[in-house]
């Protein structure tokens, strides 16, 4: 089969844009640099966490997390493009496997996230993250991180697909994305939100997936949560359980609509 | 041997709102080229789009090379070459980066890539251009990028589809001296254009389509035949108007068409140079010099024209309206 080999093909497509246009390498780096500057030093100092080492140690899962699940957006717009310039029409006349370009996609954009959370991770250093649970932790915990960033690009590639200009992809990722990193446990603790709040933020994947990094970083605070509920008692599990649902649900859906999809 | 067939093919859009093909029929024999002919939002992209895979039909059936092209699609892909307006290469990539990766997606080894892409390059004279992104390129030296993209393992069947749309007068004069090359190599070619002059230039064979369906068919000859045969014009001065009708109205044997204001007095003729010869003896008797005399064979416009009672550049409003309106929706 030609399967895997046809998907590396376009991943590799990825993987020379960036070498063609370093750019497109720079700002997906300054971006999440920033917002880890950003939160360190404007809101780091008023929040008061109980955390030894400080609010940085809590900050930087969550702005990890954030950072994967914006691979959404990424995934969408680069498809929406591709889409409108009539390359996906070229991809889907050659006698490739019916799923290549998407999975070549999601990989490319996989890969891409090592580049940005090894920046993120190595200025979080500089700014005074210390994650204390040793090596094979650590690592797991950026498994953990891509793994997600994967399954969430999959989520773009079906708006990706779905929508007719980059503007609209860029617009409705955005709106995807935004409120599901905000109501959550990522910056501020879910126990000063108003219950409703409070329970959705409790049960969102991202929070989920920022109280297991924040475990696998060694860190015991869950920053706030409502203490007893089952998402803040076992994140971990509920990471994987939504990571496998989000993959099962969209991996088929994106197949699906990359094999209908044409440019109008 | 048919290398092309397309039976009774029906797709609307917009639950049924649009008719983007209303039973059309179609067939190209191997070696030939075919050119679809018809004005925007005619129904030339979506056939192509049925033909080259890329959609299904709500309804009816069609064969490459005898393949069947719904329940067959992927042995379709690997002899078609798809290019045009609707068909792009990746723009931040350089021509060489495209062509390699075309061809290792062709599943050509490494090696083959490579020396194809050299070939290619060579062909389509961008041997220079082969190491500068696409998007530094002129619009015709993509649009050959684009096409030797389609031609990687040699397709039996190819499709172009508005192949010269948006290039400038000498893009298009390249663009068809390559295409013409290449259909001296054997492939069957089926090309969708806007420009009548096009067709008439690169096609064996002329569909004109119109609302999704082929409403005349044949070579560009036969087709001029069908409307009508050789018109006799001559344009005078003003004061010699009535003379010069009454020679005409000698000769032909039709009704005169006369255009005050350009002058043009025109008839149809069945003789051909004969009749051109006996006016202009006529009206050199008279005394009159003409200011221009000569036989027009109609053109595909007229073709067009008389084929479907508007001009090709017409339905073209109309057309930009049912777009806006499906992006509203």
């Amino acid at each position: 089969m030609h399967a895997i080999s046809d998907a590396l093909i376009i991943t590799k497509r990825q993987l020379l844009q960036l070498a063609r246009v370093p750019e497109l390498i720079l700002f997906s780096i300054i971006q999440p640099i920033m917002f880890v500057l950003l939160f360190r030093y404007v809101f780091g100092g008023s929040i008061d966490t109980g955390q030894p080492g400080g609010y940085v140690q809590l900050l930087m899962p969550g702005i990890f997390v954030q950072t994967v699940a914006f691979t959404l957006a990424g995934t969408a717009v680069g498809l929406t493009a591709d889409m409108q310039k009539g390359l996906i029409a070229r991809f889907r006349s050659l006698p490739i496997s019916r799923s290549a370009v998407v999975f070549g996609r999601t990989l490319g954009d996989g890969a891409l996230n090592i580049v940005v959370l090894t920046a993120m991770g190595l200025t979080g250093y500089v700014v005074g993250w210390r994650p204390s649970s040793g090596f094979l932790n650590i690592t797991l915990g950026f498994v953990f991180l891509l793994v997600f960033g994967f399954a969430m690009s999959w989520i773009g590639v079906l708006i990706g697909l779905s929508v007719r200009e980059e503007r609209v992809a860029t617009n409705a990722t955005f709106i995807a994305v935004f409120p599901l990193t905000f109501l959550s446990n990522a910056f501020a603790p879910t126990t000063g939100m108003p219950k409703p709040l409070q329970y959705i933020a409790e049960w969102n994947p991202v929070s989920t997936m920022v109280a297991g990094c924040r475990q696998l970083f060694g860190l015991e605070n869950q920053f706030g949560a409502t203490a007893g509920s089952f998402p803040s008692e076992n994140p971990l599990t509920m990471s994987i359980v939504y990571m496998i649902i989000i993959m099962a649900v969209f991996i088929p859906l994106s197949v699906r609509k990359y094999n209908r999809a044409v440019n109008k | 041997m048919k290398a092309i067939t397309a039976e009774e093919l029906y797709k609307t859009y917009d639950k049924g709102k649009i008719k983007a093909l209303d039973g059309l029929n179609l067939d190209v024999e191997e070696g030939t080229v075919l050119g679809v002919l018809g004005p925007n939002g005619a129904g030339k992209t979506t056939t192509v789009r049925v033909l080259a895979t890329l959609l299904v039909p709500d309804s009816g059936r069609a064969t490459v090379s005898g393949i069947d092209v719904i329940k067959n699609p992927q042995e379709v892909r690997k002899i078609i070459g798809l290019s045009g307006q609707y068909a792009a290469v990746d723009e931040t990539l350089t021509g060489w980066d495209n062509l390699i990766m075309f061809g290792r997606l062709y599943h050509l080894s490494a090696k083959a890539a490579k020396s194809r892409a050299i070939e290619l390059l060579e062909q389509f004279s961008l041997t220079d251009a082969a190491k500068r992104p696409i998007r530094t390129y002129s619009g015709g030296m993509r649009r050959r990028l684009d096409l030797a993209a389609s031609l990687i393992v040699k397709p039996k069947v190819l499709f172009l589809d508005e192949p010269t749309t948006g290039l400038d007068p000498r893009g298009r004069q390249d663009m068809w001296g390559v295409i013409n090359e290449l259909v001296k190599g054997g492939v069957t070619l089926l090309l969708t254009t806007q420009y009548l002059e096009e067709a008439d230039q690169l096609a064996d064979e002329i569909a004109v389509i119109d609302h999704g369906k082929v409403i005349a068919r044949g070579t560009s000859d036969s087709l001029k035949k069908q409307v009508g045969g050789e018109r006799l014009e001559i344009v005078v001065e003003n004061q010699h108007m009535a003379a010069t009708k009454e020679i005409v109205a000698r000769i032909s044997s039709s009704a005169l068409n006369v255009d005050e204001g350009l002058r043009l007095i025109s008839a149809p003729v069945t003789t051909g140079s004969k009749a051109l010869i006996e006016a202009a003896k006529l009206l050199d008797k008279m005394g009159i010099h003409p200011l221009d005399i000569g036989l027009k064979r109609p053109s595909l416009d007229d073709v067009f024209l008389s084929l479907t009672g508007h001009l090709a550049e017409e339905k073209k409003d109309e057309d930009l309206a049912l777009a806006s309106k499906k992006r509203g929706r």
